[in-house]
């Protein structure tokens, strides 16, 4: 008989665990973003004042697409995607659901980029992504030892041999594009057009591979290589360069000829997401111009919120300016989504610039 | 009470039945149905072989493959080559305190993990690293030389990280190999060389299989050490089953992918073993 009970007995201490994993709190914002998106500080004072309490994951754009497809959108209640990358795989494996625009105060966002956004997260008439934080894709140049790279391509002159990073992902296939006088945005439409672009950029980057040091992953190993001064110049996100400024005053970020490659990241909600409430109340929150302006202090890029620019102080105003003349900036080019399907030919390219020899 | 006899072992069968069943079983056969099923069009999906035949019409696929297949073989013998002649001196000339501290000492690095330790070799190997300031200094090298990122620094780095693999399995069967069947092989005239070949490695045979299989199945699925020290000339590929399902969100091939490297690996350990005439239960179950 004593065998039974204990055998009852564990039997209900399963059942136990397996009701334990689904009882979650109501008032928990399951965040998913990028560092510096959701500061500590941030997130302490909106707790404090809604008394919802938020979980932050750090990711990326693959890495947010893959855990949301591998659970069909659940996990997360709120997530962080760039603009571009929201129609394709929303189209592909339905992982968000439409928002509600009634519940976003849409008098706090900067009105051109709201409706940029918008029209770039709409599938089926709905909308899926209002904009947060904004940024460039650029060169970070060593002026003292690498002054006259003004382009994507000089990064390839022999000058440099061993001394240049960039990542091996699509941002760096479709600069090329552009710094090789090719317009890659315009034959998204077109797939064999834009195959046959791509298979220009391959060979320029397979012939450019030796003069790569490593292809960067993380930020923190671009930051390692250049201020051991082993990489003198990358392509690299425009906060990398303004970091690297801080202490090194020779490094900054420089956009190039051909256009620094502009990304938003938005806010998109998980199809099977639980805290809906909680996401718009965390997105009204964060787009306050004062809490903005914290945002940027932390994450180095500007937000989408209007007038928080204006709260931005010192250095990074300066390092912008010094950055973005004018006209680099009307010389920004925006990534427009990327349709489904391109993203696999990409991969194959990136795959044999990779698996090419080169020393 | 017969039948609760049965019910009782049931449950005690029931961890390691649910352990086999939701983690191993489950997810293969999920890994199956996913390889056999090709994209139609967003959201459709038809069953096919189409997976698999991608792994063949692209040269650079079945290239990694062959080439992660081959280095782990190289890989598996450069760590046996190094571990024998550690485990024989550990397993036959040490004796009392000194074998436990040799042992630990190379138990030691596994304490930290594995990426960890390859992030020190990342460290010393650089080209602003350790190796590198220290031949310039001696003067040996007239300027600072990128040991990173090729071929020999990732074989360095699957040794290295999977040495006590190799090393543990000898010494327990080098242990059990009786001193004096080595006298004996002396006083019937043989020397150094013919005792090795005689009776010092037919005795370690099944050690030598066991070390050699944990150590091939572990490079051959190792996904930090080629990715960091090989850098942009690692390819591996795990890297590429990682993109597949990371990057590419292509699941589906990701999944042909993975059977075929279980696929070959298995068969690479059934062919070692048939080779060598051990059977999996001599080599493992000891």
């Amino acid at each position: 008989m004593k065998t039974a009970n204990v055998s009852k007995g564990l039997l209900a201490a399963l059942v136990a665990i397996g009701l334990g994993v689904t009882a979650a709190s109501a008032e928990t914002l399951r965040l998913i973003t990028w560092g510096g998106y959701a500061p500590d500080d941030v997130v302490a004072d909106f707790t404090k004042e809604t008394g919802i309490t938020v979980e932050v994951t750090l990711s990326n754009n693959e890495e947010m697409i893959s855990k949301l497809r591998a659970t069909g959108g659940a996990g997360f209640d709120l997530a962080q995607p760039s603009q571009d990358r929201i129609l394709g795989p929303q189209i592909e494996y339905g992982i968000y659901k439409p928002l509600d625009l009634a519940k976003i105060d849409a008098g706090q966002f900067i009105a051109s980029m709201l409706e940029a956004t918008k029209a770039n997260t709409t599938v089926e008439g709905e909308v899926y992504g209002v904009p947060h934080v904004w940024g460039t894709d650029g060169l970070v140049v060593n002026r003292a030892a690498a002054a006259d790279v003004k382009d994507y391509t000089d990064l390839c002159d022999p000058a440099y041999a061993g001394k240049v990073s960039y990542r091996l992902k699509r941002p760096t296939l479709i600069a090329f594009a552009f710094a090789m006088g090719m317009q890659p945005f315009e034959k998204y439409k077109n797939i064999d057009a834009y195959e046959a672009l791509l298979g220009e950029v391959e060979k320029k980057l397979v012939a450019c591979k030796g003069n790569v040091k490593a292809y960067w992953e993380g930020a923190d190993a671009l930051m390692n290589m250049v201020r051991s001064g082993e990489v003198v110049a990358a392509m690299a996100w425009d906060t990398g360069g303004w970091k690297l400024n801080n202490d090194m005053p020779d490094v900054t970020f420089v956009a190039p000829k051909s256009g620094a490659l502009g990304w938003i990241d938005t806010f998109a909600i998980p199809a099977k997401g639980k805290a809906d409430d909680a996401a718009y109340k965390w997105i009204n929150y964060v787009m306050r111009p004062e809490i903005a302006a914290r945002i940027t202090a932390a994450a180095g890029n500007f937000t989408a919120s209007k007038g928080a620019d204006q709260k931005i102080e010192g250095k990074l105003k300066e390092q912008y300016a010094e950055s973005f003349p004018p006209e680099a900036v009307d010389n920004i080019k925006w990534y427009p989504p990327v349709p489904a399907g391109l993203e696999e030919l990409e991969g194959k390219v990136l795959d044999r610039v990779k698996a090419a020899s080169g020393n | 009470m017969r039948s609760e006899g049965r019910l009782a072992l049931w449950l005690l069968l029931s961890p390691a039945l649910l352990w086999l069943t939701l983690l191993i079983v489950l997810p293969h056969v999920d890994m199956v149905i996913l390889a056999l099923s090709e994209r139609v069009r967003p959201r459709v999906y038809e069953f096919g072989f189409g997976n698999f035949a991608e792994f063949f019409k692209e040269p650079l696929y079945w290239h990694t493959f062959g080439r992660t297949v081959a280095f782990s073989l190289l890989a598996t013998l450069a760590t046996f080559l190094v571990a024998f002649p550690t485990a024989y001196y550990i397993a036959k000339l040490m004796r009392g305190r000194a074998k436990s501290l040799a042992f630990i000492a190379c138990l030691l690095p596994f304490w930290v993990s594995e990426l960890v330790r390859t992030l020190g070799w990342i460290i010393l190997l650089r080209e602003t690293g350790v190796v590198s300031t220290l031949l310039l200094d001696l003067g040996i090298t007239g300027g600072r030389v990128e040991f990173l990122y090729n071929d020999a620094a990732i074989l360095v780095g699957l040794v290295y990280s999977s040495l006590l693999f190799m090393v543990v399995p000898l010494v327990t069967s080098l242990d059990t190999l009786d001193d004096s069947m080595i006298e004996a092989g002396y006083d019937l005239g043989g020397n150094g060389f013919d005792v090795l070949r005689e009776i010092v490695v037919p005795h370690a045979v099944p050690g030598i299989l066991s070390g050699s299989i944990v150590v091939f199945m572990l490079t051959l699925g190792n996904y930090v050490t080629p990715t960091l020290l090989g850098g942009k000339n690692s390819l591996w590929f795990t890297e590429q089953i990682y993109n597949q399902f990371i990057t590419r969100f292509n699941w589906q091939l990701g999944s042909a992918f993975g059977i075929l490297l279980l696929v070959a690996s298995s068969g690479i350990v059934w062919a070692g073993l048939k080779l060598s005439r051990q059977s999996l239960g001599t080599v493992i179950g000891r």
